[in-house]
């Protein structure tokens, strides 16, 4: 069980939106993850030095936040075979998808893209087909 | 150029918060939001929702001042507008994989600072699948289109 946190996840949800507002106003890019981390993985895109830093904050955020007396829940309830495979299929979907979450969820939409207007019901919509039948079907 | 780094590490650390704040870092509560028929928690739609706002508001005055970002030359946004099977079957492939893992590239990224191996691992299976996925291009100019 997790428990269902509105209030924390709505704000949450704003500071990222608030960071997709700033990249936008100051780098002039989209903040999604998956093409900010692309430009990272070998061969290294030309602007990859500002796509090193938006990840080394993302990452050191959270310590930060731990340091100033926050708490982070974390549980993985799924097998390491599974996360292993798991990693793979994102990687290969998030790159012929052009997107995750983060870019056509919320930048995406937020700009009305009709391609990420598809996007974001579709990986939706097998993401729940997929806990479905791993949780219910398959029983795990 | 040092503002530029500045900045992106400070953007990418306000990211990272509302990751950690949101709960999206952690894949118990993503899979749980995918659960409808178990222990369904739907806070996953508040992130969405909280983030969606602020930024169509934001770009929407950003865009409505027409000028340009302050630290580049201009806006970059994707220049792909056409829906096409590339697009429809990696978002159902990456769909999968997030219901399968609990993890998608925006949590998985901050969640690496809490220093579990599990994290590292899903990292680095995610990466092979975005080498693997270009190799596919390489061979196949259009795998979709096939």
């Amino acid at each position: 069980m997790t428990d269902f946190t509105p209030w924390q996840s709505m704000l949450g949800g704003a500071l990222i939106g608030l960071s997709a507002v700033l990249l936008m106003a100051l780098h002039g890019r989209i903040a999604g993850m998956t093409g900010i981390l692309s430009g990272v993985v070998p061969p290294l895109a030309p602007d990859w030095p500002w796509r090193a830093a938006f990840l080394v904050g993302a990452v050191l955020a959270p310590l930060v936040y731990i340091a100033a007396g926050g708490t982070i829940a974390f549980s993985v309830p799924v097998s390491t075979p599974a996360l292993a495979i798991g990693g793979v299929i994102v990687g290969i979907g998030v790159s012929f998808g052009n997107g995750c979450p983060s870019g056509h969820g919320i930048c995406g939409i937020a700009r009305l893209s009709p391609r990420s207007l598809v996007a974001v019901p579709v990986f939706m919509a097998t993401a729940f087909l997929t806990v479905l039948v791993t949780r219910h079907l398959l029983g795990a | 150029m040092m503002n530029k780094l500045v900045s992106a590490l400070l953007i990418g650390g306000l990211f990272g918060l509302g990751i950690a704040v949101s709960g999206m870092a952690n894949p118990a509560k993503v899979l749980n939001f995918f659960d409808l028929f178990g222990s369904w928690d739907p806070s996953l739609a508040f992130v969405m929702g909280g983030g969606l706002t602020i930024a169509a508001i934001g770009y929407r005055l950003l865009f409505a001042a027409r000028r340009g970002p302050v630290l580049a030359e201009a806006f970059s946004l994707p220049a792909k507008k056409r829906i096409d099977a590339e697009l429809v079957g990696g978002a159902a492939i990456f769909g999968v994989g997030w219901g399968i893992a609990g993890f998608c590239p925006g949590g998985a990224v901050p969640a690496l600072g809490l220093g579990h191996v599990e994290t590292v691992l899903f990292l680095a299976a995610m990466i092979a699948g975005i080498v693997i996925a270009r190799w596919i291009r390489m061979v196949l100019p259009h795998p979709a289109a096939a």
